[in-house]
């Protein structure tokens, strides 16, 4: 068993939703989705309002190099063009969709044979999942054709999928591995060759050994995927965590993991790629939990990008009487939401309710200067530090020399400290006032 | 339903808070008490009421009247203070010097510079220094062990380590000095037959507190062990060299305050450094210190004063031995 | 006398004499040339090293103003012209007295007039806050409430009122620094100059959100109505992205704007008290209250109109 060697955290893994299988949900009456799924410039919407589209039909083109296509989840007709709140309450461009009727795009192969034999050749193969939108659906929704085509000179000697899962309550990967295993190796060995048939680890924690059997049993046809366990420590999945516990290297500060030859994908991304590939089928669905304890029938299901959260929410029982915060993702790096008609996205593996008592943070104290967040912090930063720095009025070449801008906001810190600073709130801002600071130097 | 509340990732938190490991500090520090109680009796527990009563009221009254800020006196870090020093105190000493000890650790040693987690110094060392320095008579009338309850009795007896001191400046060796004291065996300090301070009875009973410490996950191991090493390795040095002059590692390491200091005062959050690098740095110089002191030095007793000077290096500590960072070590 | 006590004295007097030697050799070693009048100047400066004229510093800020050729440019907000005054005189140049700035805030969303949608629950800071979502009430545009602007203020010029939940400057306090201005992540406090009496009307709202929206938020917002451009007889009043905004150099505080917006988004300060006025006629003590030559000069301009 292996774990990365910094820092860390072990909380409650309150996986509850993990014995509950993968639901189809039913399309709602209309769709909202999203032109901003996936990091960088929001796609361009090409269909107007009436225009009739089909399941799987483009709607969005990408608008610059980190871009992605966006596909229509359901068949009816483009009801608008309009910006509308994201789940933080910001404006972004969304195609609003009144759905009519399940019409597919005839292309698309609904059948649930599995396709192992890759055929097509690499560029193809970057070009389809280009087309598809796929982007990394651990959350973070970098697109994932610019991930697989590693700049010139450099190569990738790893593929590390990433079925770690260690956001506690999070089960959507957990059920996609035990449900479609092969789904998920296939779009592993998709992935290796293209970036030149690299070696490929899939990576899971302890706490999920049947996915892990499940995934051992569909890898024995491929004999350059090896299965990989993690220990149950949070945040092995982390990119540069992961990195870590399964080859040994460290990305270098400011460095890309392509730089230490890896490269690290989510198996949700994995599933998507086979089906974008093997089945000709875009990216406009995905497994997404409904948990928390509050929650009546906490489950996975399978949703259509652009549903709103609240139809999401009506199928697991409803809005309960207690529930305090609602989180898109995890609890240790969720968003949480601000809208409740905001619409899933190609990076909501779960909707997370917690109740006031769960998640209201407990008033701030003195730091004693304990040290737990200096122990806990898998970059081996010292958030007390940091957070001592910028309140005593932006110290910015101090919190610099003090590596602000490698912290990768797992929450570790926060999480651990007895005092309840809320140091990463501290951190986050002012990492990103040191980046800008640094990326202004590097332009003169 | 109320307002959804909307606030920056994470979303839970663990179950550590201040109290939670001031509350530890305390459990840990239960079978010391307890055993002083039953050595030392009435006057034991008196000493420990007015210490703690006398910490918690000064910190009351200063942040009430004098700061008008919120009061934390129910944080439980006051009463940890109160108890380590009432540990560190004779089991005879008068009442006053406990209220007197406590006014100075809380009022002079904590909250003059901030409260909680601004003072540079162990307030309770603090305390317990002041009083030896101003009261040397109170602080150094010993009484020797009794069985559960006794009043104390006019008699006094002296501290293993003030007994070699004393022996030694007449001209005695070790061997001799240890031969006309059939009690001083290391059998007997660990399960508690030292003369001493209150909390210094029983070396097992503070192992068990360091244990239970280490459970909990409130304090790391690299500090008190460091310090044990230290100790350990430079007695043996000494006394192999000079077995007439110096004592062996096992006495040190039994004796005096060293397992209640080095369990207790030098592994305080506030005072001591943060990272692994740091703190063996500050278990070296403390071991080290109290070495020095106790062989080389007029008091017998030399923990508090190794703790205190080694405080004053944490904020330089703190400064230059940094956590390993991911990203620069290993490369590719 | 003991000889322990005449070894000390020669000891202390040789190891002083020698420090003294050295001490001076550095000095010499290491001196700064520095123009005299540069303490001169920083005399004359206030101190309060709050940043407000640009420069790093008070220190920072003579530098400047020793090495201009033209001191026209460089302006103390926080000492004004009196200080500006000295400080020509020290250099032997001449200033043109500069119309004090204060701060404004341009938010009236009241928890009365703004309701919470949302609890916010994180680090009390408008930068935090604002970096996560678009805020606890309906308002994307408005004030955020977690006094980051109170918090940059060295003069004591900005608290909170809890009662609103707003800031509220304090004008005879405040210096015109700027350091609230650049504090607030929504950009909404502004620096203007006063009229005559510390009289100002200010649009006290910065939604750029359409009408509809932005009246569902907020019971005080502009809708971008344009009925006080229309009714502005100096053309001070400019309304762009659904927001009115009246130039403080063009107005001539003559209210009309005030007695015309129909959400009550624009406000006058310190005008008379206007006494207790039936509803019915709003327009005729704003009327009064303006100064005569204004009034004649609206006259005019209709006129002409």
């Amino acid at each position: 068993m292996i774990t990365f060697k910094i820092g860390g955290v072990h909380p409650h893994d309150n996986k509850i939703a993990r014995t509950e299988a993968i639901d189809p949900l039913a399309p709602p009456t209309k769709v909202a989705i999203s032109m901003a799924q996936h990091l960088g410039a929001p796609a361009t919407p090409v269909v107007a309002k009436g225009d009739k589209v089909l399941v799987g039909q483009v709607i969005g083109e990408p608008a610059g190099f980190i871009s992605g296509f966006v596909h229509s989840s359901v068949s009816g007709t483009v009801a608008a063009v309009e910006p509308r709140a994201d789940l933080a309450g910001n404006m972004v461009p969304h195609v609003v969709i009144d759905v009519e009727g399940d019409d597919w795009l005839p292309s698309i192969d609904r059948s649930s044979t599995i396709v192992k034999d890759i055929t097509l050749p690499r560029e193809e193969l970057l070009a389809k999942i280009k087309a598809a939108g796929i982007v990394g659906m651990g959350g973070a929704t970098f697109p994932t054709h610019v991930k697989l085509n590693p700049p010139e000179g450099k190569k990738a000697e790893f593929l590390i999928i990433n079925g770690a899962e260690c956001e506690p309550y999070v089960t959507s990967d957990d059920r996609l591995m035990r449900e479609k295993p092969d789904g998920v190796v296939v779009g592993a060995a998709i992935m290796a060759k293209v970036l030149g048939g690299c070696k490929c680890f899939i990576c899971i924690e302890e706490n999920k050994p049947e996915a892990m059997e499940a995934i051992q049993k569909a890898c024995v046809t491929f004999p350059d995927i090896k299965v990989l366990k993690l220990k149950k420590k949070y945040p092995q999945g982390g990119e540069k965590q992961l990195i870590d516990a399964v080859t040994g290297r460290q990305v270098p500060s400011g460095a890309l993991p392509i730089d230490t030859g890896c490269v690290v994908q989510n198996v949700a991304t994995a599933y998507a790629v086979y089906e974008a590939i093997q089945k000709n089928k875009p990216l406009f669905e995905r497994v997404m939990t409904v948990t928390g304890q509050c929650v009546a029938g906490p489950r996975n299901l399978l949703v259509r990008l652009g549903t709103p959260l609240s139809y999401v929410l009506e199928a697991a029982g409803g809005v309960p009487e207690n529930a305090a915060k609602f989180i898109s993702g995890g609890p240790m790096m969720g968003k949480a939401i601000a809208n409740m008609e905001a619409t899933t996205q190609k990076g909501s593996s779960c909707l997370l309710l917690l109740t006031e008592e769960q998640t209201r943070r407990k008033p701030e104290g003195n730091c004693i200067r304990c040290g737990k967040c200096t122990e806990a912090c898998p970059m081996g930063l010292e958030p007390w530090l940091l957070n001592k720095l910028a309140r005593a009025g932006g110290r910015m070449d101090e919190l610099e020399e003090n590596k602000i801008f490698d912290c990768i906001e797992c929450g570790c810190c926060l999480y651990t400290c007895p005092a309840n600073i809320p140091l990463l709130d501290v951190i986050r801002v002012n990492k990103a006032e040191v980046m800008k600071i640094i990326r202004s130097r590097a332009k003169k | 339903m109320s307002k959804t509340i909307v606030s920056p990732a994470p979303h839970v938190h663990s179950e550590f808070s201040t109290v939670r490991l001031m509350r530890d500090v305390l459990i840990a520090l239960a079978p010391a008490v307890l055993v002083s109680l039953y050595f030392y009796g009435w006057n034991a527990l008196l000493l420990l009421v007015c210490c703690v009563a006398t910490c918690m009221a000064v910190q009351y009254l200063i942040e009430k009247f004098m700061l008008k800020c919120s009061v934390t006196v129910m944080d439980c870090s006051c009463i940890v203070t109160g108890v380590l020093l009432a540990l560190n105190l004779p089991p005879a000493a008068p009442w006053w010097v406990a209220v007197i000890g406590s006014i100075v650790a809380i009022g002079i040693a904590k909250m003059s510079f901030g409260g909680l987690g601004q003072n540079v110094f162990n307030p309770a060392l603090v305390g317990r220094v002041f009083l030896l320095i101003s009261f040397p008579v109170a602080m150094t009338t010993w009484t020797a062990p009794q069985s559960w309850f006794h009043s104390v009795d006019a008699f006094s007896g002296a501290t293993p380590l003030a007994l070699i001191n004393e022996g030694l400046h007449s001209g005695s060796t070790v061997q001799e000095i240890l031969a006309a004291n059939p009690d001083l065996t290391p059998a007997q300090m660990l399960f508690a037959r030292a003369g001493g301070s209150a909390g210094e009875a029983s070396v097992i009973a503070l192992l068990i507190g360091f244990v239970y410490l280490l459970c909990r996950r409130v304090i790391k191991p690299h500090i008190p062990v460091t310090i044990w090493i230290t100790v350990a390795v430079m007695t043996g040095i000494f006394s192999l060299c000079n077995p007439a002059e110096y004592t062996g590692p096992l006495f040190n390491l039994f004796t005096g305050g060293l397992m209640l200091g080095s369990i207790f005062m030098a592994t305080d959050y506030v005072t001591s450094p943060m990272t692994n690098k740091g703190m063996i740095i500050f278990g070296v110089g403390i071991g080290v210190l109290t070495v020095l002191i106790r062989f080389f030095g007029s008091y017998p007793e030399g923990v508090s004063f190794a703790i205190l000077i080694m405080n004053l290096t944490v904020p330089l500590l703190n400064k230059y031995c940094k956590p390993v960072r991911y990203g620069y070590g290993r490369r590719k | 006398m003991d000889s322990t006590i005449l070894t000390t004295i020669a000891i202390l007097t040789l190891v002083g004499i020698v420090v003294a030697v050295v001490l001076y050799f550095v000095a010499q070693k290491f001196k700064v040339e520095e123009d005299e009048r540069i303490d001169k100047v920083e005399a004359c400066l206030p101190g309060a090293n709050c940043g407000g004229c640009g420069s790093a510093g008070c220190r920072d800020f003579a530098c400047k103003l020793v090495a201009a050729p033209e001191i026209g440019s460089l302006f103390c907000p926080v000492g004004g012209n009196d200080v500006m005054q000295k400080v020509a005189q020290v250099l032997g140049q001449e200033v043109v007295a500069q119309k004090k700035m204060v701060a404004v805030v341009r938010c009236n969303g009241t928890c009365e007039n703004r309701p919470k949608t949302n609890d916010y629950d994180g680090y009390a800071s408008c930068k935090v806050k604002a970096a996560l979502y678009s805020g606890d009430t309906g308002c994307r545009w408005g004030c955020l409430g977690c006094g980051d602007c109170v918090a940059a203020c060295k003069f004591g010029a900005i608290s909170m009122d809890a009662a609103t939940g707003l800031p509220v400057v304090d004008e005879s306090k405040c210096t015109g620094c700027g350091a609230c201005a650049s504090a607030c992540p929504r950009t909404i406090i502004e620096l203007r100059t006063l009229g005559p009496k510390d009289r100002k009307v200010v649009v006290l709202c910065s939604s750029k959100d359409k009408g509809a929206v932005a009246r569902k938020a907020c019971k005080a917002a502009c809708i971008g109505c344009a009925k006080c451009q229309k009714v502005c007889p100096f053309g001070a009043i400019t309304v762009e992205n659904n927001l009115a905004y009246i130039d403080f150099n063009l107005c001539k505080l003559c209210t009309k704007c005030v007695a015309e917006c129909p959400t009550g988004a624009i406000h006058k300060f310190n005008f008379p008290e206007k006494p207790a006025a039936p509803a019915a006629a709003p327009a005729a003590p704003v009327e009064k209250a303006a100064p005569a030559a204004v009034k004649a000069e609206v006259k005019a301009k209709e006129e002409t109109a």
